[in-house]
This record gives C-alpha cells, sequence and structure tokens, in this order.
C-alpha cells in the first residue's frame, strides 16, 4: 500500500545523483561566482528537475518537453533571446572605426580549427555543432546545434555558457603567452567619429541584407539581432527597447535555462562524449583568443601605427566581457593605457562575426 | 560508459581542413563586405548631417 513511498528510491541511480551534484555546482557558481547566473541557475536547477526518478517535468506531457518543443527544436527561444541582445549592443564605437570589424572575422579561427579537430572524433554536423562553441555566443550555439541535428545539445550548450563566463581566467593566459610586454604597451588613441544617427539606424538594415545575401541561412540569427538593435536605435521605442534588453531577455533565458535542461539526463549527458566535448569547447576558445591576437601581430608587420594586438582578443563575441579583459590587462601593463573604446569596438564586431560563422558553418553543413 | 559515439580518425582532420579555409575566408568577405558598407553609410549620411548642421548654425 505504501509501496509509491519507496519506488522511486528504488529506481534511483548513481548516474542521477550524480547530475544532482552536477546541478548543484551549476547552482554554487551561478550563486557563489555570479557566472552567467540567469543562465546557469535555471539550467542547474533545471538539471536536478529531470533527474528525479520519474520526473513529471519530462516525457510526453511533461513541461520541460512540451517547452523545448515549442522554444528551443524550433530555434525560437535563441531567436527572441537575440532581439533582447541586438537591443543591448551599441554599435557606436564599431561605426566610427570600421576596420575593427576584422578583428571579429579573425577571432573567429577557433570555431573552424574546433571543428576540424572534433571531426576527428564525431560525425561533421556533430562536429560543426562543437566548434560553434567557440562563437562565444549561446544563442548561436544553440541554433545551429539544433538546426544541425547534433545529438549533443546539452553538453554544448553547458561548454558554451560556462567557458563564456570563464573569459576573464582563459583569455589573459592566452594572450601574455602570444604577446610581448613592448606590444602590450601599445598605445592606440581613441579618434571617436562623428556617427549619425541615420547611419546607427540603417547600419542594422544593411547587415541584414548584406548577411541575407552572402550567407542566407544567417538570415534569421542576423535578423533577430538587427531587429532588436533598430528597436534600440530608432529613437522612437525606447520602452520596447528597455523591455527587449530586460524583461524579455531575463524572460526568455530562464525559459532557455529550464528547458535546455531536459537535455541534460543522466544516461545522455554522463558519456566520455561530454568530456571530449567540453575540453573542445576550451580549445575553441584558446584558439578564438590566438587567431585574434595573432592576426593583430600580422597586422603591424605592415602598418606605420601599430595596433595593441591584445585587442584582436576581443573578437571572440563574448559581449562585453572580452572587452573588458582585455582593456584590465592594458591597464596593467601600464595604468594610463585606455583600450576600452577599441577592444569594445572589436567585440561588437565579434558578434557580428559569430552569427555570421554560423550561418556559414549552416551553409555548408544543410 | 558509452563509447559508441566516438569514433577517432586523424585523417578527418586534415580532410575537412578546407571548411576551415572555405570558412575564415568566407568570414572575411563578408566582413569586408560589411566594413564597405559601413563606410558607405558614412560617407552618405555623417556628411548630410554635417551639412545640415552647419546650414542650422
Amino acid at each position: 500500500m505504501f509501496d509509491f513511498l519507496y519506488t522511486s528510491f528504488e529506481a534511483l541511480t548513481w548516474q542521477q545523483v550524480v547530475m544532482w551534484v552536477i546541478g548543484g555546482l551549476l547552482i554554487f557558481l551561478a550563486i557563489k561566482k555570479e557566472m552567467e547566473p540567469t543562465l546557469l541557475l535555471p539550467l542547474g536547477f533545471g538539471t536536478i528537475l529531470v533527474n528525479l526518478p520519474f520526473s513529471g517535468a519530462i516525457g510526453g506531457e511533461g513541461p520541460l518537453t512540451v517547452l523545448f518543443n515549442a522554444g528551443i527544436a524550433n530555434e525560437l527561444f535563441p531567436l527572441i533571446l537575440f532581439i533582447g541582445i541586438g537591443a543591448m549592443i551599441d554599435f557606436g564605437p564599431v561605426l566610427s572605426n570600421p576596420k575593427l570589424m576584422l578583428f571579429g572575422a579573425a577571432a573567429q579561427f577557433g570555431i573552424f580549427f574546433t571543428m576540424c579537430l572534433a571531426s576527428m572524433f564525431f560525425p561533421l554536423n556533430d562536429a560543426a555543432a562543437i566548434g560553434i562553441i567557440g562563437a562565444a555566443d549561446g544563442p548561436t550555439a544553440i541554433s545551429v546545434a539544433i538546426k544541425l541535428n547534433s545529438q549533443f545539445l546539452g553538453p554544448i550548450m553547458v561548454a558554451a555558457y560556462s567557458y563564456m563566463a570563464l573569459v576573464p581566467i582563459i583569455q589573459p593566459p592566452v594572450i601574455k603567452a602570444l604577446t610581448t610586454k613592448k606590444e602590450r604597451l601599445i598605445r592606440m588613441p581613441y579618434r571617436p567619429g562623428n556617427v549619425s544617427k541615420v547611419t546607427k539606424i540603417m547600419f542594422p538594415i544593411v547587415i541584414t541584407l548584406v548577411a541575407g545575401l552572402v550567407a542566407p541561412s544567417s538570415v534569421a540569427l542576423v535578423g533577430f539581432l538587427m531587429f532588436g538593435n533598430l528597436i534600440r536605435e530608432c529613437g522612437v521605442l525606447n520602452s520596447l527597447s528597455e523591455t527587449a534588453q530586460k524583461v524579455l531577455a531575463n524572460l526568455v533565458t530562464i525559459f532557455l535555462g529550464l528547458t535546455i535542461a531536459s537535455q541534460m539526463q543522466a544516461e545522455q549527458f554522463l558519456q566520455p562524449s561530454t568530456l571530449l566535448i567540453l575540453g573542445l569547447g576550451l580549445f575553441a576558445f584558446i584558439f578564438d583568443t590566438a587567431g585574434g591576437v595573432l592576426f593583430a601581430k600580422f597586422l603591424n608587420l605592415f602598418l606605420k601605427e601599430k595596433i595593441n594586438p591584445m585587442i584582436g582578443a576581443a573578437g571572440i563575441s563574448a559581449f562585453p566581457m572580452s572587452g573588458r579583459v582585455v582593456h584590465k590587462l592594458g591597464l596593467e601593463e601600464d595604468p594610463d593605457n585606455f583600450l576600452l573604446m577599441q577592444s569594445i569596438g572589436v567585440n561588437v564586431s565579434g558578434q557580428i562575426a559569430s552569427v555570421i560563422a554560423g550561418g556559414l558553418i549552416l551553409t555548408f553543413f544543410m | 560508459m558509452n563509447f559508441s559515439n566516438i569514433d577517432f580518425n586523424a585523417m578527418n582532420f586534415v580532410t575537412n581542413l578546407k571548411y576551415m579555409g572555405v570558412g575564415m575566408l568566407g568570414i572575411f568577405i563578408v566582413m569586408g563586405v560589411i566594413i564597405l558598407a559601413v563606410y558607405g553609410l558614412g560617407a552618405l549620411f555623417n556628411k548630410s548631417e554635417k551639412n545640415k548642421n552647419k546650414k542650422d548654425s
């Protein structure tokens, strides 16, 4: 008669307990270390939720499965989140110095290099989805992984968001290893250009047109990002822009985190492939950083007015952490060397480049 | 532990390097086009705004 009291205990496996620990760790990192708390907290709690024996949260009518089908399987949640991200970004620094966008392109090297590395272990669609962890851009990683029908959505998302939060730890040693003290001391005076309001309004429209024509698969990603930016810059939708930046982005992130957790079931997650994916994701971030720094060093061979190669590292799209990391490293070397505006400019161009990289990968493999 | 979804083949790295080349080239081309478009926008609208400001003053 009281079987129901211990049926669940009997069905509990050690793997599920390990997943509780992982869920607890994610919650700890979110609260104690403030690592991407908006995402890691729901993800951690969801991980515990789906790893209970006979969990009603998943399965045919389970709310997380319903949410997954409604918002993740069709990429709706990441795309809506992009509206919020687009509304958060001020493209002013990059519009006043468009050349900075080249660093955004160079810093996508890690994506493609990691994809090649991952292809030694996984089928090409999964390898491409793993490589896109290097986009340092959660929604792009999720969108690409879903569209490529990757079986590793859970580990890819955990890696993407964890490493984004770890940018201040991952990037400095790579930057220091690839640059000399003399290079890190290079000053880059900031000369703000005059960017008109019309230019700021036209920019998201033109980017959508260019990206849509060159890489049609990227048009949903780029389009939603740029739509968010258009709301911000048009000047007549300020309350909508604020809603997109805060309420909309936060709401979608809650659902995104909880829903992705439905992919964190013990039998799927506790595999050697997960560890391998986490390792490859780290490689992607390292090679992205290296790509940006080395490209800046390469340009310095030809430029009269040298570039501080550290700003190349900000080309990964972890916004705004990466820009701040570079600025802080500059100040460590020379307290009067302010690289913030340049590094933020490179950082926002990395946001555009990572989305385009995602679109190109989709063009290759869909 | 299930290793069935991992199938090691080192040659795949070399085979797929072409995607790296094409991908990086593609990104630089797209970003190049965007840079040109931004310069175009600047030339078109920043100038006209400057002229307007001059007229107003």
